[in-house]
């Protein structure tokens, strides 16, 4: 009798511990969205924002934030794919390789803020780039690199290896056999990697605010030629994010709508991290499907 | 198990008219330091099936890799591999071009994520083959060499992965035949098949030896006896007979072999 | 046949194809281990010129608790006794780990023993939601929820302690619990049948046979959780009050390694000591994160041999 008294009352303290961790969320999630959705307009989505007073929006942030994903990616994806390929391909069974896997899960437990700091000494400081959107999207690079190698090499490697075997008795190299044969049926998983990453990179502060720095100066949207200091593309400009602006906002900001402007930067992050994640789950989904089955 | 004698052999010596195309010379294969071949001499003629035969674990798989050297990396391999005068167990032999020469089916189905006319047409054109016309009448070619274009030729832009197995298996050789091979080495090549696919695929194989030299390995004596000239017989990594089929169906030289075939193994 | 023997003796396309790609994922690899050296060479180097070039003694930086390295004390002496600091990042860390642990334990053992069907539908989104919040919107939430709530109920700022560990709880949480899941269902199947079998109510055998086989996998997941914790920074930085005293109780506004490197590192100047005593704060982050990797991964090898 006692042992179901007991195996009732622990089952209980189960689902009421359960119970508070889904109530966190739903409050999170309700939080942001009840009091960020509201403020959140076409105006607040496009225009500037404001240091001193109301009514300031996240147009250059949101822009600055989807740019440096885009070069970050741009930049981190061949690196990892490479580097994803050496290891599930040709990387030997030994000590080295071992030890340049444990050296990129080292990199992958480093603090963000640690990487920052390492970008901020290298480029801000001993390249002289400056406060930069390139030191920033280097630095983001860093951050990202391990966790995306580690995706694409598990991808990779899950693809069987007769689909190997069926290349190299053909008298394919290895490398096209990679490229040409592994590579599509891998990609599915690789491009949910790939997304689930940029939402990783998107809401990522503590890496940025040393490198691509803390401010947004105005930005001529009419310009989009990549070497003019106001133009969109330049690489060579400050550029706050949406993830710094809410940080710095919060802890300097004297606006007097500081609040509604995090919540409704909060509400388009945490929007923007759901789509991602969503996104990561129907698309890999369908590519998977479209590879395998055909039609 | 019983413990038989390993060093009881018999091979047949093959007239001295034949036309050997490939031989393997005291062939060692190693995985680590596990010595899983041992001094493996083999001649295969040309025109000819010859059947490898064995318990799981006997090494005919092993040996069948080793020789268009598929075990690269996985294991060390020792001994000669003599095709054309030419030892292909050798650093100056380019694998990529002599795997050309000795194609490979598997035991599982393998075809490319790609369509079926792509399976065979991407290899060609890694071949260095630009020519459409060409591509398109070697696909038709060996798609009914592997008596598949009846049955595919009017999608041939469908995925190969919606074959089903007997028909991906038979696209594979196909594949393979493509590239204009010499030998053709099938490891298994029916048994992930059911019975009628299997059949289907042995007719194919009969028909395919009037070009070609096939080395099967199979775990079915009956395939083994049905199809195959030659039949050698592995135990435990060593070569313990090589016969004619027929011969060794109905009267096998060694003890083991006799056991093997009648049943009475282990 | 001479010409087939030409052509197998040389060098095809495809092989020089195959080591042109394998020099190029070489290279990408490369580049990677070269960032890591880069990171722990020069944030070492950095680091520990506060102690060369400044001569402050180890002990000193350790143990004392005044930190205002632009400043120096009676006896010349440059202020920086990063303890309060210290003290303040294992605090939030230990604490976020301990309120989190319990949390994690009945997820993980929810979703895999009790209700797996309506965990994967329910939870596993739960979990995969509360991992992709960015930590700034933590930040916020703690700044504005958390931290009036904590003055409200205790008094005080209500920045400190408390906030920065009930945020770091709501971050660590998925973290320990997705790894404590995997762990969990690693745990062989005949394991909990024999024990079913055998009589044990289904709580039995969660806590004698499930929980037990996988303390390992739960030891890894908390430290996983913790070097997150310990090396997160806005989050923390937004709601912690940035005092770097040492912390009197859980409400006295407190300070963590991070939060002073990231309201710091801005306002000093290269090569001066301020500048090099942050760095050095940043030098014990990357030891605390190796160290923790060293850790999961002892864990990992003892687990194992069992």
């Amino acid at each position: 009798m006692k042992a179901k008294t007991i195996d009732r009352i622990a089952t209980g303290i189960i689902y009421a511990l359960v119970s508070v961790v889904v109530l966190i969320l739903l409050f999170l999630l309700g939080f942001i969205l009840i009091k960020g959705v509201p403020h959140i307009s076409w105006k607040f989505l496009t225009s500037p924002a404001q240091a001193f007073i109301a009514g300031g929006g996240i147009g250059d942030q949101l822009f600055n934030s989807f740019y440096l994903l885009i070069l970050t990616l741009l930049i981190s994806f061949p690196i990892a794919l490479g580097a994803g390929i050496y290891l599930s391909e040709y990387a030997p069974k030994n000590w080295v390789t071992n030890l340049v896997r444990i050296t990129i899960e080292v990199l992958s437990s480093l603090p963000s803020v640690v990487v920052g700091l390492f970008g901020f000494l290298l480029f801000v400081v001993q390249f002289k780039l400056g406060f930069s959107i390139i030191s920033g999207a280097i630095a983001l690079t860093f951050f990202n690199l391990p966790l995306l190698t580690r995706s694409i090499e598990n991808s990779l490697s899950a693809v069987p290896d007769l689909q190997r075997e069926a290349g190299l008795s053909l008298g394919l190299s290895k490398w096209k056999t990679v490229t040409r044969v592994i590579f599509p049926i891998a990609l599915p998983g690789i491009i949910t990697g790939i997304i689930l990453s940029a939402g990783r990179v998107f809401g990522e502060a503590a890496a940025l605010i040393f490198t691509a720095g803390q401010s947004a100066p105005a930005i001529n949207y009419a310009d989009w030629n990549p070497f003019n200091g106001t133009s969109p593309l330049n690489i060579f400009r400050p550029a706050e994010t949406l993830a710094v602006h809410i940080w710095k906002i919060n802890t300097e900001g004297i606006m007097p709508d500081a609040n509604q402007v995090s919540a409704g930067a909060s509400a388009v992050l945490v929007i923007a991290v759901l789509v991602f994640n969503l996104l990561a789950r129907f698309i890999g989904a369908r590519l998977y499907r479209k590879i395998t089955a055909g039609k | 198990m019983k413990n038989y004698d390993l060093t009881e052999q018999s091979i047949l010596k093959l007239p001295a008219d034949t036309e050997i195309v490939v031989e393997t010379k005291d062939l060692q294969v190693f995985y680590g330091t596990n010595h899983a071949m041992h001094d493996a001499s083999l001649q295969f003629p040309r025109y000819s099936i010859t059947a490898l035969i064995g318990a799981s674990g006997s090494g005919k798989s092993t040996y069948l890799r080793s020789i268009n050297r598929m075990n690269d990396g996985i294991a060390r391999v020792e001994g000669q591999i003599m095709y054309r005068d030419l030892n292909l167990n050798s650093k100056d032999v380019d694998v990529y071009q002599m795997r050309r020469r000795i194609g490979m089916v598997f035991q599982r189905p393998n075809p490319f994520a790609k369509s079926i006319y792509e399976n065979i047409a991407f290899p060609l054109r890694e071949m260095g083959i630009k020519n459409k016309q060409e591509i398109r009448a070697t696909v038709e070619k060996s798609l009914k060499q592997a008596a598949l274009w009846d049955e595919v030729k009017d999608d041939l832009k469908r995925s190969a992965l919606s074959l089903s197995g007997g028909q991906q298996q038979r696209l594979c050789i196909a594949r393979a035949l493509a590239m204009s091979p010499d030998i053709l080495l099938l490891d298994e090549p029916a048994s992930a098949l059911d019975p009628i696919s299997s059949a289907k695929l042995e007719l194919t194989l009969q028909e395919l030896k009037k070009d070609y030299t096939i080395i099967i390995v199979t775990h079915s004596m009956q395939q083994a006896s049905r199809l195959s000239d030659y039949t050698a017989f592995f135990h435990m990594g060593h070569v313990i007979e090589f016969d004619r089929t027929q011969k060794i169906f109905t009267n096998p030289t060694t003890r083991i072999t006799e056991d093997y075939i009648s049943g009475n193994f282990g | 046949m001479d010409q087939i023997k030409n052509e197998l003796t040389h060098k095809s396309k495809a092989s020089k194809q195959d080591v042109r790609g394998r020099t190029i994922a070489f290279i990408c690899i490369a580049v990677i281990m070269l960032v890591v050296l880069s990171i722990l060479f020069m944030i070492t180097s950095r680091g520990l010129s506060t102690f060369i070039q400044d001569k402050v003694p180890v002990s000193d930086f350790f143990t004392k608790t005044v930190w205002n390295p632009s400043a120096v004390d009676a006896n010349g002496h440059y202020l920086v006794g990063a303890l309060p600091m210290i003290v303040g990042s294992f605090s939030v860390t230990i604490l976020a780990a301990l309120l989190a642990t319990p949390f994690a334990i009945a997820t993980a053992v929810f979703m895999t023993e009790i209700s797996p069907k309506r965990g994967q539908r329910i939870l596993q989104p739960v979990i995969e939601l509360l991992v992709g919040i960015p930590s700034v919107v933590y930040g916020f939430i703690g700044l504005t929820v958390v931290v009036p709530l904590t003055r409200q109920l205790f008094g005080g700022t209500g920045f400190g302690i408390l906030s920065g560990t009930f945020v770091l709880f709501v971050m660590v949480l998925p973290t320990i619990t997705s790894m404590y899941i995997d762990s969990l269902k690693s745990v062989p199947r005949f394991y909990r049948e024999a024990s079913l079998a055998l009589g044990a109510t289904r709580w039995q055998t969660i806590s004698r046979v499930v929980i037990r086989a996988s303390v390992p996998g739960l030891l890894t997941a908390i430290v996983f959780g913790m070097a997150r914790a310990f090396g997160e920074a806005l989050a923390v930085q937004m709601v912690i009050g940035n005092a770097a005293l040492l912390p009197h109780n859980l409400l006295s506004p407190a300070s963590t390694l991070t939060s002073v490197l990231t309201t710091g590192i801005g306002n000093t100047v290269m090569g001066t000591l301020p500048n090099n005593a942050l760095w050095t704060l940043a030098l014990i982050l990357l030891v605390m994160s190796l160290l923790f990797n060293l850790l999961t991964r002892y864990i990992g090898r003892k687990g194992g041999l069992k």
